[in-house]
């Protein structure tokens, strides 16, 4: 661990938090599911993202796991819902 | 000497990853429809979240810490594109027509 990079990880995580505010926008006024759905998705990354930073700016190591899981469940979410919006789950 | 190229790699990672996130967010607002939409959300946002993540394990060096971020990264770079190829394979099936210049003339709304 580097030191005096605290603050910088920090700031990175305030960065990537109103970039995922941005988001959503799209993810109230998207015109289709699907569009809401990719914003949420982006979300997710952003989320997983911020929580990697925290975890190292605040030396906190299990926030590395809270991000592993939100990983997985934001790609299942993802999926599952792109599968039943289509009659008869027809993706994958 | 190297501690120094290592601080300046990270910030560098970081405002790398930073910038393409920036990117995709001006696309998913700004694009027309569905499909460039999960086009710039699956390339940069993967690379942007790709870039901070080895920054983050940069950081961090040899702990057993940084295994959990290499797979972090591993995961990430494997099932963003995937989400998004299902997300815009689920728009195709669903009918929704990809936008065109001849339809954005005529005035239709995505």
């Amino acid at each position: 661990m580097i030191e005096g990079l605290d603050e910088v990880f920090l700031a990175a995580a305030a960065g990537f938090v109103v970039l995922a505010i941005v988001m959503f926008y799209r993810a109230l006024a998207g015109p289709t599911t699907q569009d809401r759905l990719l914003a949420v998705n982006v979300l997710g990354t952003n989320t997983v993202v911020v929580l990697a930073l925290l975890s190292v700016g605040l030396g906190e190591p299990w926030f590395l796991d809270v991000a592993l899981i939100y990983a997985l469940l934001n790609f299942l979410m993802a999926v599952a819902i792109s599968k039943f919006t289509v009659e008869r789950g027809g993706v994958l | 000497m190297i501690e120094t190229v290592r601080f300046w790699a990270v910030i560098a990672l970081l405002a790398f990853g930073l910038f393409f996130t920036f990117v995709s967010a001006v696309g998913v607002i700004r694009l027309p429809d569905v499909y460039t939409r999960a086009h710039t959300a699956s390339q940069t946002d993967t690379l942007g979240a790709g870039f901070t993540l080895a920054g983050v394990a940069l950081a961090l060096g040899w702990t057993e810490v940084t295994v959990y971020t290499v797979l972090l990264l591993f995961f990430v770079f494997i099932t963003n594109p995937t989400a998004a190829h299902a997300i815009a394979r689920s728009a195709a099936e669903s009918g929704i027509e990809a936008w065109t210049v001849d339809a954005a003339e005529e005035g239709e709304e995505r």
